[in-house]
């Protein structure tokens, strides 16, 4: 008789375990407000992105086509996988001085693995994480990038 | 050499690597020896498990590691104690925060560093906030291997927005390197309060929905009570840590034990649970999310002001010795080791991966079993395979 009586409650106890989970899934069925899925790409032009999100190193260059960056190379060192490489020039200065200058800003985006620790050891902050993150491209040679654009020169006053 | 497969109607006698195919075949009649994984979805990552078969019943699990590693240790060598940190985040993915935290620890011990009160409750907030994630990711996962797919979503929907909040902090959502040594990254986000405070709401309603769902289930019950039992006296002699320790009844709360950062001064409860089989192990972790809830609702209306990252040289340069910290991370005791020599890179670079020591568990926890239930006592190590292979 013992045996009948926890035979049936075991019965009773898993049909109604089952009975509470259906209800849990039931209950979403007639709440689709709260269904949370993004129709990702077609939600792309209201899609909002943190300001912090660190998508990618850019440059950034001013309306006169300046930018920030004397070619100190701290960036460089700090770089844990060698994905920036400075190659630097000397400038004349007006006064007849050689000057150590920006040449190229070689950025591997392929290497990139976004630890934000050459944006923290620049000290003109010439460089920023940028927001943009669909980097697919047919060839890897297009992830090696120049971040200073061409013909832009260094701001006056940053030293 | 382990016995690879069961070889069946083999002509000649000698097998085309070399050697006696004699051997192969088994001693015992009715013996099978299949391999799962390293390419199976149960298994998680790339594991390799070979297991010996009687009909059913387990006889022997051999997990075959080294298929992601990465020498993440050698790697370390070549980096600077700022750089080194971001390579933890690749070790065990779902608690990056908690390994860079543990790094940053060690660090801090060799530079005799003092951590502003801000930056302390901020790590700590995120290292909970991290655990709630990682043990999210492996309610839905788990369930899985029992063959439930919808708490998968329901997991992956509150994963997500916690996901959410560490990018708009952070600024990454997976990968964060937010913790750095003497602090963390920058400040917390405005809107960081707000938003958590707004999750946690959320979130107690939905860990009742999560044992509605699973944890009360009957065919969920059966096939985890019972099932892969680790005794304390074995837990401790495999070295396992965390939650799979804690199901056995061994007190192994790093939090508790050795508390870093603030956690001597909130209050929380250690879980224990004594049965050792997987169900005590699950209930560990769903216990363990409103612990965490708890930790989180004391501390995030009491960040105190300050600085969030103490002063630094440009160049750290550990002195010479031996450092070691330790940190609980979602799967159990996280170790760091560093030789330093005096120099700005460290000498030798050593990781105690909580995964490791939990998966050497594994023959002796499914031994006698039958192979359906083995997905299941995989499940609740909780297993994450690049935290074990490095």
């Amino acid at each position: 008789m013992a045996f009948l009586k926890q035979y049936i409650s075991e019965i009773y106890q898993a049909v109604s375990s089952l009975l509470k989970g259906m209800k849990t899934t039931g209950s979403y069925f007639v709440r689709p407000k709260e269904i949370i899925t993004q129709q990702y790409p077609d939600n792309r032009a209201d899609m909002k992105i943190p300001e912090r999100f660190r998508g990618e190193v850019v440059m950034t260059h001013d309306e006169n086509n300046e930018h920030a960056c004397t070619g100190c190379t701290a960036c460089e060192l700090a770089c844990p996988n060698a994905t920036i490489k400075i190659v630097t020039k000397f400038d004349t200065t007006p006064e007849g001085k050689k000057k150590k200058a920006l040449d190229t800003f070689v950025y591997h985006l392929e290497l990139c693995t976004m630890c934000n620790l050459c944006v923290e050891a620049c000290p003109t902050s010439a460089i920023k994480m940028a927001q943009t993150f669909e980097h697919s491209v047919y060839d890897r040679s297009q992830l090696l990038k120049k971040l200073n654009k061409p013909g832009s020169k260094l701001r006056a006053g940053v030293e | 050499m382990y016995r690879e497969t069961k070889i069946l109607n083999v002509d000649s006698k000698v097998s085309p690597i070399g050697g006696d195919l004699e051997g192969a075949v088994g001693a015992d009649e009715g013996e099978l020896v299949i391999n799962v994984g390293p390419q199976h979805p149960a298994t998680h990552g790339v594991l390799h498990l070979v297991i010996t078969l009687q009909g059913e019943t387990i006889q022997k699990v051999e997990p075959h590691l080294g298929y992601i590693h990465r020498s993440i240790e050698k790697m370390c060598e070549s980096l600077s104690y700022r750089q080194f940190i971001y390579v933890t985040s690749r070790m065990d993915y779902l608690s990056a925060h908690i390994n860079n935290h543990g790094c940053a620890l060690c660090v801090e011990k060799g530079l005799q560093l003092e951590i502003p009160p801000r930056a302390q409750v901020i790590r700590v907030l995120m290292d909970e906030l991290t655990r709630i994630a990682s043990h999210e990711l492996w309610w839905g996962a788990m369930a899985m291997d029992l063959g439930a797919f919808t708490p998968f979503f329901y997991a992956f929907r509150e994963r997500e927005t916690i996901n959410d909040i560490m990018e708009e902090t952070c600024g990454a959502r997976l990968t964060m390197n937010y913790m750095v040594p003497g602090g963390v990254m920058y400040d917390i986000h405005p809107n960081f309060q707000k938003r958590v405070k707004d999750f946690i709401q959320l979130f107690n309603n939905k860990i009742d929905e999560y044992d509605d769902l699973v944890t009360n289930n009957i065919i969920f019950q059966n096939r985890t009570k019972g099932v892969g039992i680790l005794s304390a006296a074995d837990a401790i002699s495999y070295g396992c840590t965390g939650p799979v320790a804690r199901g056995s009844g061994v007190t192994c709360d790093i939090r508790k034990l050795y508390p870093y950062e603030v956690y001597d001064k909130v209050a929380f409860d250690e879980i224990i649970e004594t049965a050792g089989d997987s169900y005590a192990r699950y209930l560990v972790r769903i216990k363990e999310l409103r612990q965490s809830v708890r930790i989180i609702e004391q501390l995030i209306d009491n960040i105190p002001d300050g600085d969030f990252q103490a002063k630094t040289k440009a160049v750290l340069k550990l002195p010479r010795g031996e450092f070691y910290s330790r940190i609980e991370t979602a799967r159990g005791e996280f170790g760091v080791y560093i030789v330093s020599e005096g120099g700005t890179t460290p000498y030798r670079i050593k990781f105690r991966s909580p995964g490791f020591s939990n998966l050497s568990a594994l023959d002796h926890m499914s031994r006698g079993s039958k192979i359906g239930d083995l997905m299941a006592i995989m499940g609740t190590l909780d297993l994450v395979i690049p935290d074990i292979d490095r």
